[in-house]
């Protein structure tokens, strides 16, 4: 096994707390939404294993999980824009 | 070549991080989204398999025209489900990406777990030493089940929750050994997956596989369903979490470093965002998930016994109110949001103000069906920013104000939280806006609110009830003010 992703792992789960401790409650939303996009790189993990689909079955799975995939990064990331959009008209 | 790809990594990293960073400050939140979408496009563009190759330096294999197709199916389907939802139903779409890319996480996994033979991919200079067929590592097993259980038990799980934010079964379901029996379920799914992890080639390896993979479904459904829709918040920005670390574990067992990266992050990040929600509603997160809220209160309210009547009122009579009152607290609440009535509140109060009346918004944590999707709903309304006024701030001086409207707000105003030991709110930080000289509740009828307990409020001394839609008493009110 590799520790240095192991290291990167602990890290990243420190950072993770660390970067959001300050969040506003008006920002929750948003910030849900956010991390939801983010989250959608799981598109590429879909892309990885349909690229090396040998079986019928495996590239239905495959293909759905592109699908799903794909939908939750583009939509996450469009609609957190659209909530935060609204937030820059101030008078 | 590799360090080419670990220096990309480094920088895709960088931009999540930062991302998240400008996220949690409203004047750099819009660039910090983009950001992090930058990153994610770097990331694509460095995609890399095993072998230092980019995915896209090879010939065009059928299966990529698969990806392409899906790639863009599923693009339209977010595109179109992100730009058609009304903003009032946004914690529904947040729920149902959350459950797409917990489904994608518990797919991802399944054809890894089920083909080991494939050769690993990797983004980062790691290299991953496996050739040829062989049993995935105790390690690799583990992280490739924990994303398969993750993932579809947010895949299911999200998919309830945002049923239940659709109105439907919003109300918990419970039954008499119904913790049982999740344990019992849970017990069966962390028994498959000891013995999968050290079994995951050969007889019964697959049909055990996919037991699990249906119980991890079942299991989410079964976890959210007893959960009432007011906790519903809650429940997707933990399931949000779930998934994070589902597309992490998929990391580790494909090796693909910004995969484990983002995915940690959004993991870690979420769970301290859950804990923050629960602390604006004063409950601790177990309580959330295991106490079946409002099952034990159910009923309380008429046990309890509430003194007094509903005292209802006229439009013309709160305009009277409202047009001679020096401060005005306005409570929104989800109920403004569903009767689309923000910007006549939004008139409401830009004519108060013009007569020298201040006006504020009170803003509880949880207003909405999300903390901050009162935020968002009134900044759609163009009402501006320095009128909303978070609940702590405003409580204080809630008894120098002559005239509170609540306006589809109910539990967040509801006293039983400071009063009644037995009610399932009690401890929920509330808006006092019982304290206020005058309160008008501006309600469609006497229904239960969302977490289906009465409201002591409305039977107060100095509150009265303004009946009706609340677009259609708002538009009578600003009539009636214009006139006065």
């Amino acid at each position: 096994m590799d520790t240095n992703i192991l290291f990167i792992f602990i890290l990243s789960i420190f950072l993770g707390f660390e970067v959001i401790s300050k969040v506003p409650s008006m920002l929750h939303t948003p910030l849900m939404s956010g991390t939801n996009a983010i989250h959608g790189i799981i598109l590429f993990g879909g892309i990885l294993v349909l690229a090396d689909a040998a079986t019928p079955l495996a590239q239905a799975l495959g293909f759905v999980a592109v699908v799903f995939g794909s939908a939750n990064v583009f939509g996450g990331f469009m609609v957190t824009d659209r909530m935060l959009q609204m937030f820059k008209k101030k008078k | 070549m590799s360090s080419t790809i670990a220096l990309i990594f480094i920088g895709v990293s960088v931009l999540f991080i930062l991302g998240i960073k400008f996220l949690s400050s409203p004047k750099t939140a819009r660039v910090g989204n983009l950001i992090a979408a930058g990153g994610m496009f770097v990331a694509l563009l460095a995609l890399h398999k095993s072998d230092g190759q980019s995915v896209w330096a090879q010939g065009w294999p059928f299966n990529y025209t698969l990806i392409a197709i899906g790639i863009v199916v599923g693009l339209v389907m977010g595109a179109i489900g992100a730009y058609s939802v009304k903003m009032t139903a946004m914690p529904q779409m947040v729920a149902l990406f959350n459950g797409l890319g917990g489904g994608a996480a518990a797919l991802v996994a399944s054809l890894e777990f089920t083909n080991p033979h494939t050769d690993k991919f990797q983004l980062g200079g790691m290299v991953l030493t496996v050739t040829g067929p062989h049993e995935p590592s105790a390690f690799i097993a583990v992280c490739m089940l924990f994303a398969t259980l993750i993932g579809s038990l947010s895949f299911s799980g999200s998919i309830i929750a945002y049923l239940k934010l659709q109105g439907k079964f919003e109300k918990p379901h419970t039954f008499p050994g119904q913790n049982l029996l999740n344990g019992l379920i849970l017990l069966v799914i962390l028994s498959l997956c000891g013995w999968l992890t050290f079994h995951a080639i050969g007889g019964g390896a697959v049909a055990a596989f996919i037991v699990l993979f249906a119980l991890a479904l079942f299991f989410g459904i079964a976890m959210v369903l007893p959960i009432g829709g007011a906790d519903m918040p809650v429940v997707i920005s933990l399931l949000n979490s779930f998934t994070g670390l589902a597309v992490a574990a998929d990391g580790f067992a494909i090796n693909n470093l910004a995969m484990v990266v983002a995915g940690t992050l959004v993991g870690s990040s979420g769970t301290l965002l859950t804990l923050l929600m629960c602390k604006a509603m004063n409950r601790p997160v177990t309580n959330v998930l295991f106490g079946a809220f409002g099952s034990s209160g159910g009923g309380t309210a008429a046990a309890s016994g509430i003194a007094g009547t509903v005292k209802p009122i006229q439009a013309d009579e709160v305009a009277l109110l409202l047009a001679y009152a020096q401060r005005v607290v306005i409570v929104p609440g989800y109920g403004m949001a569903v009767a689309q009535a923000q910007h006549q509140v939004r008139e409401l109060s830009e004519e108060l103000g013009k007569r020298g009346v201040e006006v504020q918004f009170a803003i509880h944590p949880v207003a909405g069906r999300m903390p901050g999707h009162m935020n968002v709903l009134l900044a759609e309304a163009n009402v501006p920013y320095d009128q909303l006024i978070e609940m702590e701030q405003i409580n204080p001086s809630m008894d120098r104000v002559d005239v509170c409207l609540v306006i589809g707000a109910n539990d967040v105003v509801n006293p039983a939280a400071r009063e009644e030991k037995t009610s399932p709110i009690y401890g929920m930080p509330i808006i006092e806006a019982d304290h206020c000289k005058a309160t008008i509740v501006m309600k469609r009828s006497m229904a239960a609110g969302f977490a289906g307990i009465e409201n002591h409020l409305f039977y107060k001394d100095n509150t009265r009830m303004l009946f009706g839609d609340a677009k259609a008493s708002l538009n009578a009110l600003v009539a009636a003010v214009k006139a006065n």
